[in-house]
């Protein structure tokens, strides 16, 4: 079925009963193979009045003589095998209808909507066209990404990043399931369709510079495809220059902007109990916020029990925290005095609109990711705040607006810590002072319910802890019917889209990334290609 | 237009049924062929349902004759008056007419006139008339004095034969079968198994 035309539609059979909540029941034509029939395609229902577009959310098989179940017909005999498909048995599928296109010109001008009815008795089901599809997604444009195709066709599924952005989202998926790559092209829509500026904290460096597939071949990142639109940040600058990375900028944090926030959100991480997270705050009001860190950790045995004697901080809370403190000088982006101010470096780049990705070398895990990406937002997000408010007094331009993409977000975002980090602030406020999150999960059900319900946008790939699905889909319309197109995907490139940059939820291929042609599509020119192009474009110069 | 064989003539008609008598003896149509006979105002087209050879006479009954022969046409030979006194009629379960341009799947205002002409129909004609699986209805419901399932089986092996994907054809009338047939599963086996 590849190769259909365009408007071409495959009947496959007739409404015979249903409800709008519970979505319709179709009999498959006996023409139609029920094998044939995948969760999650998408079909046309010609109704009286209007065109309804829906999903495939569950195929049964039905018969019409109970008798049959226990004296089955001879299907040994091909012949009788043949006639007894689609009649006296019968496939049927459940449809959920999602948005219907009136026939007048009104309704066409208006373009899908939401579906408030359902098809009447009988009414033709087919297989939706590639031109249906395209009516629904839109064609690819200087706002819409294209992300994939539907199942089984080659119609192109955009997604709406100007929608995107306005909203924080999810990307979500077991291991190994395609989050990464998809990602990686949901920042490269936004890049090309200039709808935001992207700061990626890549914990696993696989963003900036390169990335892997699962046979090992090197898949190019950002800054290989796009390199005057993307700067990679380095903490791990000894990493960076194993791989070849095109660094432009090294981090290094310096202790003084180390906060107790900060050390409170690593509690867990570095084994400190709750007095000892208390005890901070006591320490940075006795030596001032810049200051305490160094100090604390620069104390001679003598001066700490002075200080832990004046300040009344029990002994073993003092040396639980002075434990936890000093290992956060394994961490060698840690120093004393930090020449340099990261976060200012960062700003400056996002200003110019180009997106900065921060590679983490071989600091990939949760404190220093923890630490970091927490500490680096918290500025960043207090600068574009006071943009926003200036912005708001009409002092200032509004800033381009800034996505922030974070992994294992369950980390950040837990019941715990979601109300006392800046990204569960960021996911709450919304986009009041344009940034939002891009947050990428394996464990979704980790995710504080109400940060969950604020994402707009939600692609997922496939899960099968059932407590992560329930989670992924809360609230949504068709709950149970998506939950089974979602525990159907292929556990590879395919993904679950619904939400607010989509007109109705959709499974997709997710689009190939990593083969050159898949790069080409994505504009990115060989090097050779590119000497090509510029010397035409001087040529065009002088043209007559 | 190409009328086809004509084969026998109309001697007894009623709505839903009509007999004819064969011009030659033995010579009848095949058991489950379409054959039509001109009405006054329409063609009217039927199923061979019954095919008999009986003696003209009702009072005389056929004797064996060939004992003492070597092959059964000697019989004849050696009994030439036996052709007259024999004769052979077939019953037909009418299933349609056309009137005009229309084919119509059901039974014609009039019954098939008495010394109407019987033909057999061409395979085109065949194909014609089968392009709908409607009359399929007719004969499942009919009650007559052969098994209708063995009749509709001769018929659609009968027709099958019209078309060069003659399985496909089978497959499609029986899935029609199926339909008519609803839950009757058993009846729907063994006419398929017959299909063949
Ligand atoms: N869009 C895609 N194009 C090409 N390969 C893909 C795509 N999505 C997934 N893959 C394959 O699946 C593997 C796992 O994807 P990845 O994004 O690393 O998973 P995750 O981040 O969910 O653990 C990749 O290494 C790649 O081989
Ligand atoms: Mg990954």
């Amino acid at each position: 079925m590849a190769e259909q035309n365009l408007d071409e539609r495959t009947r496959l059979g007739t409404v015979v009963s249903g409800s709008l909540t519970r979505g319709v029941d179709v009999k498959l034509d006996a023409s139609i193979s029920v094998e044939d029939m995948v969760v999650g395609r998408y079909v046309a229902i010609e109704g009286e009045k209007r065109r309804f577009f829906g999903m495939i959310t569950d195929v049964s098989l039905e018969a019409l003589d109970p008798r049959a179940m226990t004296t089955p017909p001879d299907v040994a005999d091909p012949f009788i095998a043949e006639v007894i498909a689609g009649t006296t048995t019968y496939g049927k599928l459940r449809v959920l209808p999602m948005l219907t296109i009136g026939g007048d010109a009104v309704s066409i001008l208006e373009g899908p909507q939401p579906v408030k009815t359902v098809p009447t008795h009988f009414s033709e089901v087919k297989l939706a066209s590639q031109r249906d599809v395209e009516l629904v997604f839109g064609a690819e444009d200087d706002r819409r990404f294209h992300v994939g195709t539907p199942l089984d066709m080659e119609t192109k599924v955009c997604l709406d990043v100007s929608k995107f952005v306005n909203r924080s989202n999810g990307v979500f998926g077991k291991s190994g399931t395609g989050k990464t790559f998809l990602t990686r092209l949901l920042l490269i829509g936004m890049l090309q369709k200039q709808a935001a500026v992207s700061l990626v904290f890549d914990m696993h460096s696989e963003y900036g510079w390169e990335g892997k597939n699962e046979k090992g071949y090197k898949v190019k990142g950002l800054k290989q495809l796009f390199p005057s639109k993307v700067a990679v940040f380095a903490l791990d600058e000894e990493s960076s220059r194993w791989r070849k990375v095109s660094t432009d900028f090294v981090v290094k944090i310096g202790y003084g902007d180390i906060e107790p926030e900060d050390i409170e959100l690593l509690r867990q991480t570095l084994n400190l109990t709750e007095a000892s997270t208390q005890a901070v705050y006591q320490l940075a009001r006795e030596f001032g916020d810049k200051r305490w860190l160094k100090t604390v950790l620069n104390l001679e045995e003598d001066d700490s029990k002075q200080l832990i004697s004046k300040l009344n901080i029990h002994d073993s809370t003092y040396r639980n925290l002075r434990r936890g403190l000093e290992s956060l000088r394994r961490f060698p982006f840690l120093v004393p005095h930090a020449v340099d101010n990261p976060v200012q470096r960062i700003l400056e780049y996002l200003d110019r609109g180009i997106n900065v990705v921060l590679e983490f070398g071989r600091f990939d895990d949760s404190a220093a990711y923890i630490l970091v990406a927490n500490l680096l937002s918290r500025r960043i997000y207090a600068r574009y705040r006071e943009k926003a408010e200036k912005a708001m007094g009409g002092d200032m331009a509004p800033s381009r607006p800034l996505v922030i993409t974070i992994e294992e977000a369950h980390r950040f975002l837990n019941p715990e810590l979601s109300t006392r980090t800046i990204f569960g602030r960021i996911a709450r406020e919304m986009r009041k002072y344009n940034v939002t999150l891009l947050v990428i999960d394996q464990r979704p059900s980790g995710i504080d319910d109400e940060i969950m319900s604020q994402l707009g946008t939600k692609i997922t790939c496939l899960l099968d802890d059932e407590r992560d699905v329930d989670s992924v889909l809360a609230g949504v319309a068709g709950k149970s019917e998506l939950k089974s197109v979602l525990s159907k995907l292929e556990t590879k490139q395919q993904a679950l889209v619904f939400g607010h940059a989509v007109p109705m939820p959709v499974v997709i291929k997710t689009r190939d990334y990593g083969s050159a042609e898949s790069y080409k599509a994505l504009g990115f020119l060989e090097a050779a290609e590119l000497k090509k192009k510029t010397e035409k474009d001087i040529e065009g110069l002088w043209a007559p | 237009m190409d009328l086809g064989t004509k084969v026998a003539e109309v001697i007894e008609a009623s709505s839903a049924e009509f007999v004819a008598q064969c011009y030659k003896l033995d010579q009848g149509p095949a058991l489950g062929s379409l054959v039509k006979t001109e009405g006054e105002l329409c063609e009217i087209f039927g199923i061979v349902y019954d095919v008999e050879t009986h003696s003209l006479d009702p009072g005389r009954r056929v004797i064996a004759r060939g004992e003492q022969m070597e092959t059964q046409d000697e019989v004849f030979r050696a009994n030439p008056q036996l052709a007259r006194l024999l004769s052979t009629d077939f019953r037909v379960l009418v299933v349609g007419h056309r009137q005009g341009d229309g084919l119509h799947h059901y039974l014609p205002p009039m019954p098939a006139p008495i010394h109407g002409f019987v033909y057999i129909c061409q395979l085109e004609e065949v194909q014609g008339f089968a392009q709908s699986l409607d009359f399929l209805g007719l004969v499942i419901d009919a009650r007559l004095s052969v098994s209708v399932d063995e009749v509709v089986a001769a018929c659609l092996r009968c027709f099958s034969r019209a078309y060069p994907d003659s399985h496909a054809f089978l497959v499609k009338a029986g899935k029609e079968l199926a339909r008519l047939l609803g839950g009757d599963a058993l009846r729907l086996n063994s006419v398929l198994k017959r299909l063949r």
